[in-house]
Parts: structure tokens; C-alpha cells; sequence
């Protein structure tokens, strides 16, 4: 069983007292089938209303959870012939991204992903999923070969962010992500991007210039951490809460904003607690979504990303007036 | 024209930081954040707010920066009154952003038009790090895009002083699509063959460092300027070492070849020019002689205005 959060500790406690009914019975040979199917059909109500309402914060525990699938835990359930590739050509192998060549359906495609690790022994290797400059330079690589071959990208995003460190700077992060949205920009291809953890910040974007951008149900994407935002706001990283609450960065928050295209809906709990179930339902939103790019020409691809992303952004004119010159 | 507008609004470039507000009189003389030795600020603008002792370059507003670009009387401004929402409805953003207009005269973090530097014409973009610390939210967004978007119908090149904290955590996820929405209108740009120009003055970093500032066909940035993606703090943070003392300058950037040149500010707008010139369409090109008139002109110009001053004061 997956490592439970303290918000559904009633949850936890109640499952616990079922199982030991259960125990119970089977031992000392009792009939109490009524009593648990009291408590069974009052866990159900309890996993509704616990589950059906969480709040921000909840689910930014969710898109942390340890045990949250990665894109490689994807990768292995939607993609067959998956051929991972290396490098960026320049510098190294950032292990914090992968990416490579599959099918889909028996259709070529090219799959790329955050990859944070399971366990400290992977993480150390993967930065924890935050990735370098060689990392978005790798992604770039293999985007510009799928255009090459007109395949499909796909790109699963989970990440805290670009790793800030000094050599991540020396090599020019900034540069790595701009680059990575100028040139995505450009992409003749169809480009599909899901948010299957942590969106986090540029680090995230530079692999989400996509035609359809998806987040898992409890997914975040967001401009700053909670933390970071408390930090900024009221001074203290312990308001990450308040922030997570303020901030409208959860899936439905976004949709309702329009800054994405679809919500996957996830497991009861969280991707954690079934990732079988979980790819299924990823299959069937990217196939849908596949689907749907596959009828623009290449010819239109770029101009239709142009204006998707041109529209974004809310603003207004002093005393109603209009645009000068 | 543009001087006369100008002349209205209060120069706030000569409010130097806190802490030396409060020991130099203020407006009259301007202390330097960097060697502490104090300019009349008449002479420190007249010397593009750059300190005589020790080269620091002070940050120049949006439209001192323009006042100092452009040849006088070319600039005209576009989308002056293009203002923020408020889509989260975060908390004091409102507030924080009408004060930021009294404070500076600005509708916004940024600045856009059209002028010219030395007869050449061009679309720029000034940021100004007084408004929300020239963090990028919507609004610079949309002025960005449209201004590139002008710079691609009238077949002008695009010269943008980036001047920002990054994006603007109020406007949260809208903010960081503006990462994505100014880079794909310079994809299109690029794609017309029209030329861009970065210029980070101090500081540019976050988001507005790792999306436009960072895709000139160009770049150059000003001495000493901050260039960078993570802040110190959280770098310091992470890796719990201390950093190096040139860490994030434009002299770091230039060493580890993330800059085409570093440029002082009193060579800025002759090396713009230069560039300019060099991309300017064959029929618009001036012959070297052409030149040299034009600069035998302009001193000229310059020796008399020079003379009239003497005689006013
Ligand atoms: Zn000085």
C-alpha cells in the first residue's frame, strides 16, 4: 500500500478497522458480514467526500507523492518498441530528461519526459528529475528529429523546475529553455504535452509549447512553488497552503482559466494507487488528442500554435480607451 | 515632441537606493550604489547615468533609456494604455500595481515604439525595473508581441532592453505563458528573416532571461549587469557553496559564451547603429561617405548647441 497523506488519514484508519473485522471473523469464526458492510458502504461516503473535495494543497501532495508514476512508468504501459536515445551533442547526458523513439499504436512517435527517481540511489542520478542545460538541448535534439520524420511528439512534464546551480548557469540554462520555446514554436509537427506531476516554472515550459496541453486531475503547474510564493508574500515558506490556495495551480484551476486543454481524469486517491488504471486513462485523452492534431496539415501546425499562445493573457485599457497608433 | 513630454513627468532616475536616499539630498545629488562617491545628478544623467569614479552603470528608466537612444523628436510610443487585470485576484496586487503608475508614470513594466538611431529606423521594447521590479505579467506580454508583431509589417529589425525580476508571480500561470507567447512572435519574426537585438541591462533574469532576453540574433548586455536563470539565494541554497564573486555578471555570461559582447553605455547606441546598419535593407544602406558627412553634422550641431548653453548659464 502506497504511503498514505495525512489528509486521508480517516480514510487510512477506516480501512484499518475493516481489515481487522475481517481478521477477526475469518478467526474466531463470527458471522460480522453486517457490520462490515456498514462500515464498507460508510467508506465508500467517507472516499467521496474526502476524495470529491480536495483542496489545493491536497493535491499538490498528491503531485508529490512518492510513489506518483513517472514518464518512464508510462512510457512502458502506452508506448511499444520504446528506444531510448542519449545526449544532447554538446556536453552530456542529463539524466533528469528522457527521451526517445516508440510507436504508438503502431505509429511512429518521438517521447520525451522529466524523470525524477525512485528512491535516493536513482534520484541522485536523475537531479531529482530537475533537469540541466543538456537535458533541454537532448529534448531539442530529439524534437528536431521528429520533425525530420514527421512523427508526433509527446511530452510528459514533471519537474520542481530547471536545476538552479553554477554550472547549470555556466552552460547557460536560460538559453537552453528559450531556445527550447523558439524552437518548439516552429515545430511542423503535432506536439501533445501532459502534466503527470510538478509543472514547475520555466523548467517546465520548456518542454510544454505544445498544440494540446493535458494535465493529470491532480497534476500542478505553476509559476513558483508554494513554497517559494509564501516565501515572497508573507515571508515565511511555512504559508505554502495559503499560497497553493491563491495561486490557481492545480488542473481544474487552469482549465477554468483556459491556459489548458484538458484535464485527465486520475484513480481515486491519485495515479499511485493504480497506475494501470491511470495509463488507460492517459491512453484514451492522447489518442483523442492525436486525433485531433492529425487534421491540421504542417503547413498550419506553426500559425494555429501561434495563435494559441498569442491569446493568452488578460489585460485592459486605461479608462476604456483603445490601443494607440 | 518627446522631449516635451518628458519634461513633465518627474525624473525618477535620479532616486538612487534607500539607504542613500536618506543621506543625499534628494533629486540634487546621487550617491553610487557602487563606490559610494556622490554625482550631481544633472552630471550623472548628462553622463548617461554612469558613474564617473568607478564605470557603474545606474539604471536608467524607460524613457530616459528611449531619451538616450533615438535620434530627438523619433520616437513615438505604441500601446501606451494597455493595463493589467487582475485574473487570480491575487491578494494587493491591484493596490501594488495602481501605486506602481503614480510611482512611475507607467502603465506598465515596459515601453514600446518606434524610433530611430542615427536615421535608422527600428521597433524597440524598454523595460523598466521600477514597476514590479519589471517582472513580465500579461500586459508585457501583449505589448512584446505586438510590438515584434509591428517590427514584421513595417519590415523593421527589434531591439529589446530587458530590465526584469522574471516572470510576475501574480498573474501566476498566465505570467509564465508569457514566456511562450513573446517566443513563438519572435519564432515568427525569425521567420520573415527580421533581425532581433537583446540588449540585458541590470538585472535580467528568471523567466525574462529564459525566454526573449536570451534569443537575440544578437546579444549584448551592459557592464556588470545581473544575467541569470535561478536567483543566488536558492543557488546558494541547493548546493550550500558560496558563489563565485563574478557569478551572474555580464562579464560571467561573456566568458562562458552566452553573450555576444559586453557594451558599455556610452558606445551602446553606436554599436546599435553599426548593427543596424549592417542588416539595413541595400536601399536604405548610407555610404561611408555618406557617414562621415552626417558625423561632421552632428558635431557641428553639437559644438553650437554646447556654445548656447554656455551662454544660458
Ligand atoms: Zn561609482
Amino acid at each position: 500500500m502506497a504511503e498514505d497523506l495525512p489528509f486521508e488519514k480517516p480514510i487510512t484508519e477506516l480501512r484499518t478497522k475493516i481489515a481487522e473485522l475481517k481478521a477477526f471473523t475469518a478467526e474466531k469464526e463470527i458471522d460480522l458480514s453486517g457490520e462490515i458492510e456498514k462500515l464498507e458502504s460508510r467508506l465508500e461516503q467517507l472516499e467521496e467526500d474526502i476524495y470529491g473535495n480536495m483542496g489545493p494543497w491536497d493535491r499538490v501532495q498528491i503531485a508529490r507523492h512518492n510513489s506518483r508514476p513517472t514518464t518512464l512508468d508510462y512510457i512502458e504501459r502506452l508506448f511499444t518498441d520504446f528506444l531510448e536515445l542519449h545526449g544532447d551533442r554538446l556536453y552530456g547526458d542529463d539524466e533528469a530528461i528522457v527521451g526517445g523513439i516508440a510507436k504508438y499504436k503502431d505509429r511512429p512517435v518521438t517521447v520525451i519526459g522529466h524523470q525524477r527517481g525512485k528512491g535516493t540511489k536513482e534520484n541522485l542520478r536523475r537531479n531529482f528529475g530537475m533537469p540541466h542545460p543538456e537535458g533541454y538541448r537532448k529534448a531539442l535534439r530529439l524534437m528536431k528529429q521528429a520533425e525530420k520524420f514527421n512523427r508526433p511528439i509527446i511530452n510528459f512534464i514533471d519537474t520542481k523546475g530547471a536545476y538552479p546551480g553554477i554550472s547549470a548557469e555556466e552552460r547557460g540554462q536560460s538559453e537552453a529553455i528559450a531556445r527550447n520555446l523558439i524552437e518548439m514554436a516552429g515545430l511542423t509537427v503535432p506536439v501533445v504535452c501532459i502534466v503527470i506531476g510538478e509543472g514547475g516554472s520555466g523548467g517546465a515550459l520548456a518542454l510544454g509549447v505544445g498544440d494540446k496541453i493535458l494535465m493529470l486531475e491532480n497534476s500542478t503547474y505553476s509559476v513558483i512553488s508554494p513554497e517559494g510564493a509564501a516565501a515572497l508574500l508573507w515571508k515565511d515558506a511555512g504559508q505554502a497552503k495559503r499560497a497553493a490556495e491563491t495561486m490557481k495551480i492545480t488542473a481544474p484551476d487552469l482549465k477554468e482559466l483556459e491556459l489548458i486543454d484538458g484535464i485527465i481524469p486520475e484513480v481515486r486517491g491519485g495515479a499511485h494507487r493504480d497506475v494501470e488504471q491511470q495509463a488507460k486513462a492517459i491512453d484514451e485523452a492522447l489518442s483523442q488528442a492525436l486525433d485531433e492534431l492529425s487534421e491540421i496539415s504542417r503547413d498550419t501546425i506553426v500559425e494555429k500554435r501561434f495563435e494559441k499562445f498569442n491569446r493568452i493573457g488578460p489585460y485592459d485599457y486605461v479608462n476604456g480607451t483603445n490601443a494607440g497608433n | 515632441m518627446l522631449r516635451d513630454l518628458f519634461s513633465k513627468k518627474k525624473k525618477y532616475a535620479t532616486i538612487p537606493s534607500e539607504e542613500a536616499k536618506q543621506e543625499v539630498p534628494e533629486g540634487l545629488m546621487t550617491k553610487c550604489p557602487e563606490c559610494k562617491s556622490i554625482m550631481y545628478t544633472k552630471e550623472l544623467k548628462k553622463n548617461l547615468s554612469v558613474c564617473d569614479s568607478c564605470g557603474f552603470h545606474h539604471r536608467l528608466t524607460a524613457h530616459d533609456r528611449m531619451e538616450t537612444l533615438f535620434d530627438s523628436g523619433t520616437f513615438t510610443e505604441f500601446d501606451q494604455n494597455i493595463i493589467a487585470t487582475d485574473p487570480l485576484e491575487f491578494p494587493s496586487y491591484k493596490e501594488k500595481s495602481e501605486k506602481d503608475r503614480e510611482k512611475t508614470g507607467l502603465n506598465e513594466a515596459i515601453v514600446t515604439g518606434k524610433g530611430e538611431i542615427d536615421g535608422y529606423p527600428a521597433v524597440a521594447g524598454v523595460m523598466d525595473a521600477r514597476f514590479r521590479m519589471g517582472s513580465m505579467g500579461s500586459v508585457v506580454g501583449e505589448k512584446i508581441a505586438r510590438a515584434i508583431e509591428r517590427a514584421i509589417d513595417e519590415d523593421l529589425p527589434f531591439i529589446l532592453f530587458a530590465a526584469s525580476g522574471g516572470a510576475r508571480m501574480q498573474e501566476g500561470v498566465f505570467s509564465l505563458m508569457q514566456m511562450a507567447k513573446t517566443s513563438t512572435a519572435l519564432h515568427k519574426l525569425r521567420d520573415r528573416g527580421g533581425l532581433f537585438i537583446s540588449v540585458m541591462t541590470h538585472p535580467t533574469t528568471g523567466g525574462v532571461s529564459a525566454s526573449f532576453a536570451s534569443l537575440g540574433d544578437i546579444n549584448l548586455a551592459e557592464p556588470k549587469a545581473l544575467i541569470g536563470f535561478a536567483g543566488r539565494r536558492i543557488i546558494e541554497q541547493t548546493i550550500r557553496q558560496e558563489l563565485p564573486e563574478d557569478f551572474q555578471t555580464a562579464e560571467f555570461l561573456l566568458k562562458h559564451g552566452q553573450l555576444d559582447r559586453v557594451v558599455e553605455r556610452k558606445n551602446l547606441r553606436s554599436t546599435l547603429k553599426t548593427i543596424l546598419s549592417i542588416h539595413a535593407p541595400v536601399s536604405d544602406r548610407k555610404s561611408d561617405e555618406q557617414e562621415q558627412e552626417e558625423q561632421q553634422q552632428e558635431k557641428e550641431k553639437n559644438a553650437v548647441r554646447e556654445t548656447e548653453e554656455q551662454e544660458v548659464q
